[in-house]
């Protein structure tokens, strides 16, 4: 039988592209196929942040930030690649000590960051209100715009990446059933497509965690690094039901990417006015000016939320030919280049730099 | 017999300009020029588009303010500012 790929990649998100350039340096012949309708990738923020709730998401998000900064000077114009580090806001002494703890957990992972008093953060970032008790500064975060990012990974290896527009109804096996019903046959299909992932395998423990995001026209200078509410790790990050907290991103244009909001049980695509009412009221509270400043788009987007807040990378457990990466949640982009690696590693049968235990899919069982 | 209608005088990048009480500020820009409102980042001219607010392409200043110029009447002495982010 001739085979169609090595490996049939669903999913041209930022995870899926990501897959593909990796399987495609180690030798491969990649299809990426993908329906066009869209994912975490192209509604997120592509905040490239080191997160650190447990140490297998500090390993993937420190790993993964170190490749990022290597594809920067290569990386095409559009991806708009922007080293604007990330400034942990500390509201009161208890998220100052919150600041402190994450320096040192920082640190012993050599992750460069600096703890910063109150007056340094009003020289820093003057829009903010008066009264914030200092900062976690982490000057190695970047931002980049994730769609262009994709398709510029999908770029590099014209011989070895194909990338069709197909919509996949059915994985068996190492195949595929294409709308249409023709069928492809690799010798691996890899589950890329995020918070999709459940229509074709029912048994992933995926959920949809909605966010929303507003943009603002361009107002160049008054913002300039990725701020973000040290109470995002205390509480939005951990709670069961909607919430919100200030997160801020300044793009290259001069734009305001504000967020943001976490929902389960709706994956409906509607701005939800009274979530974004109080998304915004939260990003008032940090930065007043803010409400002087026309807001041009909002917009919602789901996460694909897995139990443990870690993703799937791996072989599914009840199925041999078919291999995971999805279930990211918030940080799909920042991940995506460690996950390439962790995927492509078990693929090929090489050893990966970082240990695969964590994100195995077979910590859930999963019997479907 | 109905008298002619009536005008309203505004400021328009500076000069002084007749249009019709009761435009638009997108449609006063037709009126009087060429219609473009601003820049967009890749330097292209932009003008109003759909009309209803809701594609942000004719966002002007009008008195110091960016607001959508297909959603603001003229009125007497109004100051407006296009391209006004050209190169923001």
């Amino acid at each position: 039988m001739t085979l169609d790929a090595d490996v049939i990649v669903i999913g041209a998100g930022i995870v899926g592209s990501a897959c593909a350039h990796e399987l495609a340096r180690a030798g491969l012949d990649v299809l990426v196929l993908d329906d066009r309708r869209g994912g975490a990738t192209a509604a997120g923020m592509g905040h490239l942040v080191v997160m650190d709730d447990n140490p297998a998401e500090l390993a993937l998000s420190r790993h993964s930030l170190g490749v990022w900064r290597q594809w920067a000077d290569a990386m095409a114009a559009d991806c708009a690649w922007h080293p604007c580090g990330t400034l942990w806001l500390a509201a009161n002494d208890e998220e100052m000590a919150a600041a402190h703890d994450k320096q040192e957990r920082l640190r012993a992972h050599e992750v460069a960051c600096d703890l910063i008093d109150a007056q340094t953060l009003q020289a820093l970032e003057p829009a903010l209100r008066p009264g914030l008790c200092g900062a976690l500064h982490v000057p190695g975060d970047s931002v980049v715009y994730a769609p262009n990012a994709a398709r510029w990974l999908l770029a590099h290896y014209p011989k070895q990446i194909r990338v069709q527009h197909a919509e996949v109804l059915e994985i068996e096996g190492a195949r595929v059933r294409l709308a249409g019903n023709s069928w492809l046959d690799a010798g691996a299909v890899l589950l890329a497509n995020g918070v999709h992932a459940t229509q074709l395998c029912p048994e992933l423990p995926i959920r949809p965690k909605k966010g929303h995001l507003l943009i603002t026209d361009r107002y160049p200078g008054q913002v300039r690094h990725q701020l973000v509410e040290l109470g995002y790790v205390t509480s939005a990050h951990h709670s069961t039901g909607p919430s919100v907290a200030f997160n801020l991103q300044p793009r290259p244009t001069g734009q305001l990417l504000i967020g943001s909001s976490r929902q389960f049980d709706d994956s409906s695509p509607e701005v939800d006015a009274d979530m974004l009412a109080q998304m915004l009221e939260r990003a008032l509270g940090y930065m007043p000016a803010l409400a002087d400043l026309n807001a041009i788009r909002c917009w919602t987007g789901l996460r694909a939320a897995t139990p443990d807040s870690l993703p799937l990378l791996g072989p599914h457990p009840q199925r041999p030919g078919l291999w995971l990466a999805v279930g990211h949640e918030g940080l799909g982009v920042t991940t995506a280049p460690a996950s390439a690696q962790l995927l492509a590693a078990q693929i090929t049968g090489r050893r990966a730099e970082l240990d695969p235990a964590p994100y195995l899919p077979q910590r859930f069982g999963m019997a479907a | 017999m109905n008298s002619l209608p009536s005008h309203v005088e505004i400021q328009l990048d500076g000069q002084p300009q007749r249009v019709p009480e009761g435009v638009t500020v997108a449609a006063a820009l037709y009126i009087v020029g060429t219609g473009i409102t601003r820049i967009s980042v890749s330097g292209e001219r932009r003008a109003a588009f759909c009309g209803m607010g809701i594609c942000q392409e004719c966002r002007v200043l009008i008195n110091g303010q960016r607001r959508l110029a297909c959603q603001t009447l003229c009125v007497e002495g109004m100051a407006v500012q296009t391209a006004a982010m050209a190169g923001a």
